[in-house]
């Protein structure tokens, strides 16, 4: 348990059931490991992995490891993404600070979304399950992930709220990571694109001062429209800096409590849930006859 | 604050490392964590020495390389020096980069006894 914010990954609840996750669920050592001889000894002087001596020990065996710190979450990305694409479900990991009006968002999108395609949800937060209950609302299934003081979803976590889901074919799968610009950046979850939220009551150099997550996003929607009128916040400034860090972003501005934008966004959603899914499906009210 | 998690792989590889070379204690781990990776490096030890106890890895060195940022200028089609994400191209100001260095973040030694 770290003491400087609280955060550690343990006591992680699928809807409120304790789960025994993260350290237990570990993926083998895949590198090629290798032996390097050790360096003598001199005279009771070791001299160990790079060139750090403790005096008065014996040298031990230096291991070349050559393995990515997120090697075991990558490799449970890897699994989830495998089954998004045997199902045909476009998977989004949906990422911003709280308060950027994430959950209004999906709420709207889902109801919009759901009379076209299968939709489900996965809800991160640390503590609650008003987020899941909030989407379980409208219709739509969601499983609510409680990261107790983990700051972030992690690919193993999502692999386990999968086993409460179906997803069908053509069908979209949302991420709601835990309201945090820093640590999800770093974790893929197996989703096919991270978005980022950002509302107009932030600063436009958001994206400036959280450089990995901006640069990790493949669209970044620009939340609150609506709230214009009322604010100084310079849109395009906003959209400039996003590109500083991330030059292939995308961007598009919305309000999720008026519905202005929405079009824009249904369809960039309905494009990728069209191309994730098996020979591409078309939504269920244009496939009728 | 996603160094517990990484603090806690680091301990989880000098682990498996050490047990599948018969080792019964690890003293030194060497890191390359790039100056791009987005990790606070007294955090990463903070949370290493808290999650390494009674671990075969209490007690460990932690030893860390910081591979500078580096990208790829698109209008130069040079790679150049980065300090920060954010940052303009130090030739032509342009912000068309792609990162292409200082990301590492992985264990690439480990000492064990």
């Amino acid at each position: 348990m770290c003491t400087t914010c609280g955060c550690g990954t343990d006591h992680v609840h699928i809807d409120g059931v304790g789960q025994p996750l993260a350290r237990g669920s570990r993926a083998p050592l895949t590198g090629v490991e290798q032996f390097v001889p050790a360096p003598p000894a001199i005279e009771g002087l070791a001299i160990g992995a790079a060139g750090v001596h403790a005096h008065g020990t014996t040298a031990g065996r230096i291991v070349q490891v050559e393995r990515d710190l997120l090697a075991a979450n990558d490799s449970w990305a890897r699994r989830n993404r495998e089954r998004f694409a045997a199902d045909g479900t476009l998977c989004l990991n949906l990422v911003s600070s709280p308060g950027s009006g994430k959950t209004t968002l999906l709420v709207r999108t889902v109801a919009a979304l759901a009379p076209r395609r299968p939709v489900s949800v996965i809800e991160g937060d640390q503590q609650t399950s008003n987020d899941a209950d909030r989407i379980r609302a409208t219709g739509v299934p969601a499983v609510q992930v409680n990261t107790g003081k983990g700051c972030h979803l992690e690919a193993p976590m999502v692999a386990k709220a999968l086993e409460k889901l179906e997803l069908g074919p053509g069908g979209v799968l949302f991420v709601e990571n835990v309201g945090n610009l820093v640590c999800p950046a770093l974790f893929d979850l197996g989703e096919a694109h991270k978005v980022a939220i950002l509302s107009v009551t932030e600063g436009e150099d958001k994206p400036l001062k959280y450089p990995d997550m901006f640069r990790a996003a493949d669209l970044v929607l620009i939340n609150k429209i609506d709230l214009l009128p009322y604010l100084d916040f310079d849109v395009d400034l906003c959209e400039a800096n996003a590109r500083r860090v991330n030059p292939s972003v995308e961007v598009l501005r919305v309000s999720a409590r008026s519905g202005e934008g929405f079009d824009a966004w249904l369809a960039w959603l309905e494009r990728r849930a069209v191309a994730a899914s098996p020979a591409g499906t078309t939504a269920r009210d244009e496939a009728r006859p | 604050m996603h160094e517990m998690s990484l603090a806690e792989s680091i301990i989880q590889i000098a682990e498996d490392t050490a047990r599948s070379n018969g080792g019964a204690r690890v003293s030194v781990v060497l890191l390359e964590v790039g100056r791009l990776a987005g990790v606070e490096l007294d955090a990463l030890r903070f949370c290493f020495d808290a999650a390494s106890r009674s671990s075969l890895a209490d007690g460990a060195t932690l030893v860390i390389e910081q591979p500078d940022g580096s990208a790829w200028c698109m209008p130069c089609s040079v790679s150049v020096p980065l300090a920060n994400l954010g940052d303009p191209c130090p030739r032509c100001g342009s912000y068309q980069l792609q990162v292409t260095g200082g990301t590492e973040l992985r264990v690439r030694e480990v000492e064990i006894h």
